[in-house]
């Protein structure tokens, strides 16, 4: 089966042509059957090579299956080729499970809207890429993935183009992303430059004896990496991006923007974690940006008022919790919490959309209230996103945000505090956005009240495969009971050679009591959350004005997003379309144009004078032939 | 006694009539005969110094320039006829088309 490990990226590309380019007549529910069936079946081919590699020796699951040579140019040669190892596994079956359940629930979300092939079509097109991305056994095609991936979110955040703020949401996803990609492609240079391969597995061997442990140029190699990295997965310094992002149909937040696509940047580091693990230094700065991240952005989610974008700024918290585990060198976890997340994000994401279904649209949280009576399904699946998320046990996000703090601890106690302070407020954010919509009063205006109504099950039951997964998807990860950390033992292997050298060869016991200890206090943060928010959002709801009352400059910092946006526009946009403003009207239309138009006038002009020529009479004409001859004749008879 | 001259002026007036039907007529049909006539002074030419030099070759030449004489008038006239039927009369004046 692992031969045909090419089926799973193709079984979509073949779903995306066939919805792009012959799907013109088909019905609705024909070509949305087309799309999930072939990420299914990509789903399907996963599965078989997961269990086939389950079947091999730890230490022989690692596969390269080279299909086509793409590039053969001197020194540079690419292949398309497959790597099929537990890493790359995991991500494929994640990428093509999620997505293959997000694809069934957009048949009844997209149900009549403009483009529905469109959609389908550019879904499909994504998952393919992704597909590639988590695949590849080089660098290149890994990068074809990530670029790939990049042109999908545009097309899809700016899926309803007529929109200007959804169109300006796309550019502005593409165009930041451009900045991450840069530097991301300077690494690859530089890579191809040290190496002279960019093949996975030539790469990584050669690593320990080109490059010195902790050295400039691995780190400048690593850290360019993370650039990318940040601009993919919506990291400070170029996060701003994804809640933006949000302006794409709901199950496209799920899919891309929630569940995979972002995790692109985690799924790369932990790729090139042997690279990073000799370089302490760029260890340490993915630690501090994850941490910042998870932390910052778990503020704003703290104040915002739309569902989608609460879940926006909590999927940046998390992703950077990732970013935090791998830089910790626990990079097992962090995919880890990138399965998880994936579970209970899509679902979270899900379940707002069929909220925004069932309120024609609506997304401001204090116009709804009360919804559990009205959307039970939606309620009930929510809540299992929210328990998962804020890390209470027995449910996934537990398993996973609890390793990562766990290893953060062993590292250094300061990452410990700030992830769990991120976890205080998500968890209370979380719970907020629960009690704000399906909780107390109802604020539903009138006429959105009217419409009210469960979503179909083609919706909801993808909201319940979720809801069971978050619920139990965190057991493939027990803590404490050896050999119970199925999902850890599974990757280790990838990761060994890095966890090598992070150990320095010794390697740590693990602490039981410190870790039963961390546990408690990771769950008693959860509970805490629950209970500050069911405070202010129950029992007394005029508290978060008295608090937002008390800190009126803090809250105004928060709800304004740090004015990070505004500061970018200050520092970098407004001085790139002024230069861009100048280029245009000075350089272009007085430079450029002039010499294309200069060209055409003096053409023009000597056209004018030797038209004169042209009588048109039959006797100038002979005139001149005439004199030419006498001309000629003269000069031969008098030479 | 009529000597070579005679004949090779003769041509050049014919030749220089010719170059003034050309120049100065304004019906086509009148040119094309202008055109004939400045033919013939050269015909004229070459006979009167294959005489002169006593060679046959001149004699061919002539019979070569009758032809391609006979054919030039053949597509001339095909022309004037076109004009006509195109501008209701064949003043050459009349035809300005390649004017700017």
């Amino acid at each position: 089966m692992t031969d045909l490990v090419w089926l799973v990226p193709v079984l979509p590309l073949l779903g995306f042509l066939v919805n792009g380019l012959l799907a013109r007549s088909f019905s609705e529910k024909t070509i949305g059957w087309i799309g999930t069936v072939s990420v299914g079946a990509s789903f399907v081919v996963a599965l078989a090579i997961f269990l086939e590699l389950l079947g091999l020796p730890p230490q022989a699951r690692s596969l390269q299956k080279v299909v086509y040579t793409w590039i053969f140019s001197g020194d540079l040669q690419v292949p398309i080729g497959f790597l099929v190892d537990p890493l790359s596994v995991v991500m494929m079956l994640v990428v093509s499970g999620v997505g293959c359940i997000i694809h069934a629930y957009s048949i009844g979300y997209m149900h009549g809207e403009v483009g529905f092939r469109r959609y389908f079509a550019y879904l499909n097109l994504f998952v393919f890429n992704m597909l590639i991305l988590v695949s590849a056994n080089n660098f290149l095609l890994m990068f074809v993935g990530w670029e790939g991936v990049g042109l999908c979110s545009y097309l899809l955040i700016g899926y309803y183009y007529e929109k200007k703020s959804a169109s300006d949401a796309g550019k502005k996803a593409f165009v930041v992303n451009r900045v991450g990609d840069f530097g991301f492609l300077l690494g690859l240079f530089l890579i191809f430059l040290t190496f002279g391969t960019l093949n996975y597995a030539d790469v990584f061997s050669a690593a320990p004896d080109k490059l010195t442990q902790g050295g400039a140029l691995v780190t400048l190699i690593t850290l360019l990496l993370f650039v990318g990295a940040t601009g993919k997965s919506a990291q400070i310094p170029l996060f701003t991006w994804l809640p933006d992002a949000m302006e794409g149909p709901t199950p496209v937040s799920a899919l891309i923007h929630a569940a995979t696509m972002v995790t692109a940047g985690v799924y790369m580091v932990a790729r090139c974690s042997i690279l990073f693990a000799m370089a302490p230094i760029s260890l340490t700065v993915v630690a501090i940006i994850g941490g910042a991240t998870a932390f910052f952005a778990a503020t704003i989610g703290m104040t915002q008022f739309d569902i989608k974008r609460v879940l926006a700024y909590s999927t940046i918290s998390q992703l950077g919790y990732m970013f935090m585990a791998c830089g910790v060198g626990a990079f097992a976890s962090g995919i880890f919490h990138l399965m998880t997340h994936a579970f209970f994000k899509a679902l979270l994401f899900m379940a707002a959309g069929s909220v925004m279904h069932a309120m024609s649209g609506e997304l401001d949280m204090r116009k709804m209230g009360n919804l559990r009576t009205k959307l039970p399904y939606t309620h009930w699946t929510y809540l299992f996103g929210t328990l998962a998320i804020a890390g209470l046990f027995p449910f996934a996000g537990f398993f996973s945000k609890d390793e990562i703090l766990y290893y953060s601890f062993e590292r250094s106690p300061v990452f410990w505090v700030i992830g769990a302070t991120a976890a205080v407020i998500t968890s209370f954010y979380m719970f907020r956005s629960v009690f704000m919509t399906f909780y107390g009063e109802s604020r539903v205006s009138p006429e959105a009240a009217h419409h009210l109504h469960e979503s179909p099950p083609i919706m909801t039951v993808p909201l319940m495969i979720l809801a069971f997964l978050s619920l139990v998807g965190g057991f493939v990860g027990i803590p404490i009971f050896p050999g119970m950390h199925v999902f850890g033992e599974f990757l280790g292997p990838v990761f060994a050679p890095a966890k090598a050298i992070i150990d320095h060869g010794g390697h740590h016991g693990h602490n039981l009591n410190l870790e039963l200890l961390l546990i408690g206090a990771s769950l008693t943060i959860a509970v805490v959350g629950l209970i500050i928010a069911r405070k202010m959002y129950i029992d007394d709801t005029s508290l978060p004005d008295r608090v937002i009352k008390a800190f009126p400059g803090l809250h105004n910092l928060i709800f304004h997003k740090y004015w990070v946006d505004e500061v970018y526009d200050v520092l970098f946009v407004n001085s790139i379309v002024n230069f861009s403003r100048f280029l245009w009207k000075y350089f272009d239309e007085a430079v450029i144009d002039g010499i294309v138009n200069g060209t055409a006038g003096l053409v023009r002009g000597w056209g004018t004078v030797t038209r004169w020529f042209q009588t048109g009479l039959v006797k100038d004409y002979a005139l001149t032939f005439l004199v030419g001859v006498l001309v000629v004749v003269g000069y031969l008879v008098l030479k | 006694m009529i000597t070579l001259n005679h004949y090779l002026v003769l041509a050049a007036v014919l030749f220089t009539i010719g170059v003034g039907g050309v120049m100065f007529r304004r019906n086509l049909i009148v040119i094309l005969m202008s055109l004939e006539l400045m033919l013939n002074s050269v015909n004229l030419t070459f006979i009167a110094l294959a005489r002169y030099m006593e060679s046959i070759e001149g004699q061919v030449i002539v019979l070569f320039v009758m032809v391609v004489a006979a054919a030039e008038v053949a597509v001339g006239l095909a022309i004037a006829v076109m004009v006509f039927r195109q501008k209701g009369s064949i003043n050459v004046d009349d035809v300005s088309l390649m004017r700017w």
